[in-house]
């Protein structure tokens, strides 16, 4: 407080004034009265604010638009893709075709299902039976024999009673 | 909206001219909770503020639930975003290839937008090939830009065409009719014999077949196709594949 007081009494003199940022250090701000620091802000804001630039223009709100225009054609008339080819002149060009037109129909059906070459349970089956062999392959010595008893519980239960194989301490 | 969409009931199937305006006021309520639907306008139709004026003369179509366009003849492309169109490369410069689409200015092509393409795999594209593309950006104020991939990275047939064959140039209104859903155009076609077609929405037609003279003739009746009755096609159609067996 005291070294302010000092420093703002040099300053009337005419000698060297301190500047403003040293002014808004905390060291210096300690010793101010609350009144004098809303001034100090107040002062600020008002230059800040003075410095930039805003327009006059009173509040425009976004009006909500219902018309939505469209350039192209292509949707207004579901215009198909544009290379083809018949009686299989080129095969690539009629796969294309089937894709991208497909592509197209899809999107308007809800959901369509693919032609599967095998059943689901059958792939259920497979599946069982993949997941059964990946598992002993990666399991390890102690566990395979495990594996290939508990195979053959329905609701694979799976039983405690194999032990582990712990050391046992000898009983004196 | 039923004020809406009964502006528009009465006038569709018939011919408009520019200038004609709809025009429609939404009516206000309290709450302001109707949820309005929207109008999709076409290719043909402006909106200006709430109205919508039509800019293009032709007839009022309109597709189930909300679009509205007019259906018109012109020979000149104008490029509009998402078309695929045939371009003929007309120069290489840099890193673009520039294109020329039939428009009021050339388009220009990335040279990595094709499938597969890196800064050190450049494609094959050289001065005077076909090629097939779509519209990325294409505004009256800016240069159109054409790629050949789409949004995952694939070419779906996009890309250079055509090692032989003929291009050649259809009306507007013509191509419409040959890349519409069932179109019958293409039906009569390919019962004639084998061929293999590209259509750009900026009227340019690729055809190939086994042999020159198919093409030639492929090519003469498209070219025909455009103010004859689907009578007279038929007709003229069943006349050809006579003669060509």
């Amino acid at each position: 407080m005291r070294v302010v007081a000092l420093w703002s009494e040099m300053a009337k003199d005419g000698a060297a004034k301190l500047s403003k940022n040293i002014l808004r250090m905390k060291f210096m701000q300690r010793g101010l009265d609350a009144e004098l620091k809303q001034q100090l802000e107040e002062e600020e804001k008002r230059i800040v604010s003075d410095e930039h630039w805003s327009l006059d223009l009173p509040e425009l709100t976004a009006k909500e638009n219902h018309i939505i225009e469209e350039r192209s054609c292509v949707p207004c008339e579901d215009l198909v893709y544009g290379r083809m080819s018949f009686s299989s002149f080129n095969p690539e060009v009629e796969k294309l075709m089937l894709l991208m037109n497909t592509h197209k129909e899809e999107e308007d059906d809800s959901v369509s299902r693919m032609e599967t070459d095998i059943t689901d349970e059958e792939m259920a089956r497979r599946y069982e039976s993949l997941v059964e062999s990946m598992r002993k392959k990666f399991a390890k010595k102690r566990n395979r024999s495990t594996i290939t008893k508990s195979g053959e519980d329905v609701n694979c239960n799976v039983d405690d009673n194999q032990h582990k194989n712990v050391f046992l301490k000898p009983q004196d | 909206m039923d004020t809406i969409h009964a502006c528009f009931k009465d006038k569709i199937g018939e011919v408009l001219l520019p200038g004609d305006v709809f025009s429609f006021r939404l009516p206000e309520s309290g709450d302001g909770s109707i949820k309005t639907d929207k109008i999709i306008c076409g290719p043909g139709l402006r909106r200006n503020g709430e109205e919508v004026q039509v800019c293009k003369s032709g007839i009022l179509r309109h597709k189930q639930p909300n679009m509205y366009w007019i259906d018109s003849q012109q020979r000149r492309y104008v490029p509009a975003k998402g078309e695929s169109v045939i371009g003929i490369v007309t120069a290489k410069s840099g890193d673009i290839f520039k294109v020329d689409v039939g428009g009021s200015e050339q388009a220009s092509l990335s040279y990595l937008a094709f499938e597969g393409a890196t800064k050190r795999n450049r494609p094959n594209v050289q001065v005077g090939d076909l090629v097939y593309g779509q519209f990325t950006i294409a505004n009256k104020d800016m240069e159109p830009e054409l790629v050949c991939i789409d949004s995952c990275g694939r070419a779906n047939g996009m890309g250079v065409f055509g090692a032989d064959g003929l291009l050649f140039k259809l009306s507007l209104g013509l191509v419409r009719r040959l890349l519409a859903p069932q179109s019958e155009i293409v039906k009569d076609l390919e019962k004639i014999f084998p061929f293999e077609l590209v259509v750009g929405m900026n009227g340019r037609v690729w055809v190939k077949a086994k042999t020159v003279q198919q093409t030639l003739i492929v090519t003469n009746l498209l070219e025909s196709c455009e103010n004859m009755t689907s009578q007279q096609r038929q007709t003229l159609f069943k006349r050809v594949a006579e003669g060509s067996l």
